[in-house]
């Protein structure tokens, strides 16, 4: 347990840190919901779709939420170049207990990460239907910061260098977040469209955060978004865990 | 306290590792000596759970490292040939990491952290971040770390790499004065022939996976005819020059450099 406790303090003292990455790390969901929200708005409302800033606030959440969980897995290909993998791979502690650990301090980040962002929401002029609903939008929080967490650390168990995570970041970091309906509905999406966003798990994240905060424009029934982010981050998590059990130095 | 037997190890059609036999005693220092590629890191990472050998057996301290992995991980400390310290938390808690994963109990953890970054004078600087010390103060908390959880064996794989004549005397100083002290057995390998000439007890001199010879410094030395270590090693390895091609975390590390101004 302790193994646990100290690899997750470890990746909180490593983020409250780094200044700069925090600020940067706000710096690109600000830039969506300004820009996106009030540029957007007007056309939104012409097309019978209500407030645009209340509906894209829930994504852009979620955006930084997918962003900071899954580089904190990836962050494994930093800890592998420098060397502090091989330090805890090394200790007499399962593999399992360092998954977990990291996995859970890399979630944790992000759901500070996706906390600061509805507090700019807030202040930016984003309104709840009420405020209780803040508890349960960061219990999707969670959901989704644990599900990418562990993907990511899936991902990372397996990255040699830089050209790989460049891979990573353009063929699955922006499609899911793209696809997510963080940025349009996706009760009017057709197609082909309709049955991809369907497929990605951030949708139901973002929709459940959409349900419990009123958002116009769910898709979704909360219950179902509830159960499939609880069925896909465990299935992650497995994964992650197996991927990670697999690492060689 | 290391018995190794007919240790191999093949990658594919390559042969790394091939019929190792060595005993190493308790408390003796015990230097691992060859050219590039020598399957020196092999052996290394074999002996330390890192890496399953082909066949042949290990022994530390009585424990099969491969079915007792954690009681093994638990009695040997480990320096590696590159860095593992966390360059953005500070020495002390670089400490408490290691204490933490290897199970030390919370006050005595306290207790050796301080006599350790004492005794490797970086107590001063317990509190700055590892990222900004220099390479020798590095290595030397490296090393304090591996002593924290009081390790019956201590492995350095060549712990002095890229470090100063100064650092590097420092470094076999403490380290001599630990096996003293403690009696730790030290298996260590280097490619410096004089510094291993001064602190190793015995030599095992390893190319192309084949251990060449074992003895005591002074042994190998009168076994070849040669007047120091160096042209002993010549002798029994060759004086051909072996390449190692640059790895992903070579490159790496080049790249990091290049973005952290060389801070790291």
């Amino acid at each position: 347990m302790s193994a646990i406790y100290i690899l997750w303090l470890r990746e909180l003292k490593r983020y409250t840190r780094s200044r700069a990455q925090i600020v940067a790390s706000l710096g690109q969901p600000m830039l969506y919901l300004l820009v996106l929200g009030f540029g957007l708005g007007p056309v939104f409302k012409r097309a019978g779709n209500g407030d645009y800033f209340q509906f894209i606030a829930p994504g852009v959440i979620g955006m930084s939420v997918l962003f900071s969980s899954i580089f904190s897995g990836l962050g494994l290909l930093w800890d592998r170049q420098f060397g502090f993998l091989k330090e805890t791979l090394v200790a007499p502690v399962s593999r399992m207990q360092i998954m977990i650990g990291r996995t859970l301090g890399g979630a944790t980040v992000a759901c500070i990460q996706g906390l600061s962002v509805l507090v700019i929401c807030l202040l930016a002029g984003f309104r709840p239907a009420h405020f209780s609903a803040i508890p349960l939008a960061l219990g999707f929080m969670v959901l989704i910061a644990i599900l990418f967490a562990a993907l990511g650390m899936a991902i990372g168990s397996g990255l040699q260098d830089m050209q790989g995570f460049q891979l990573i970041m353009n063929f699955l970091v922006m499609p899911v977040y793209f696809l997510s309906g963080a940025m349009f509905p996706l009760n009017d999406a057709k197609s082909v469209l309709k049955y991809i966003t369907r497929a990605d798990p951030l949708s139901y994240g973002i929709d459940g955060m959409r349900n419990v905060l009123g958002a116009s424009n769910s898709a979704f029934d909360p219950r179902l978004d509830f159960i499939v982010l609880v069925i896909v981050g465990a299935i992650f998590l497995v994964f992650g865990a197996y991927r990670f059990s697999k690492i060689e130095i | 306290m290391i018995r190794v037997r007919n240790l191999v190890k093949t990658f594919g059609s390559f042969t790394a590792v091939n019929d190792v036999t060595f005993d190493v005693a308790e408390g003796e220092i015990f230097a691992f000596l060859g050219p590039n590629g020598a399957g020196k890191t092999t052996t290394f990472k074999m002996l330390t759970t890192l890496l399953k050998p082909t066949s042949g057996e290990i022994e530390l301290d009585g424990l099969n490292p491969q079915t007792h992995q954690n009681q093994a991980r638990q009695r040997f400390g480990i320096v590696f040939q590159d860095p593992s310290l966390d360059g953005d938390l500070t020495a002390w808690e670089n400490m408490e990491i290691h204490g933490v994963l290897y199970h030390v109990q919370h006050k005595i953890r306290r207790q050796r952290s301080e006599e350790l970054l004492k005794l490797f004078e970086l107590w001063d600087r317990r509190n700055d971040q590892v990222k900004k010390f220099s390479g020798g103060m590095k290595r030397r908390l490296e090393i304090a770390r591996g002593f924290l959880h009081t390790p019956k064996i201590l492995f350095l794989d060549e712990p002095t790499l890229g470090l100063d004549p100064q650092s590097r005397d420092q470094l076999w100083t403490h380290v001599k004065s630990v096996n003293e002290s403690e009696r730790v057995t030290v298996f260590l390998t280097t490619h410096y022939m004089d510094a291993a000439d001064r602190v190793a007890h015995r030599i095992g001199v390893i190319d192309r996976g084949k251990l060449v010879t074992q003895g005591t410094p002074k042994a190998i030395k009168e076994q070849t005819g040669t007047n120091t270590l160096e042209e002993a090693f010549l002798k029994l390895t060759g004086s051909t020059i072996r390449d190692e091609s640059a790895n992903a975390a070579d490159q790496m590390r080049q790249f990091a450099k290049m973005w952290s101004g060389g801070r790291r």
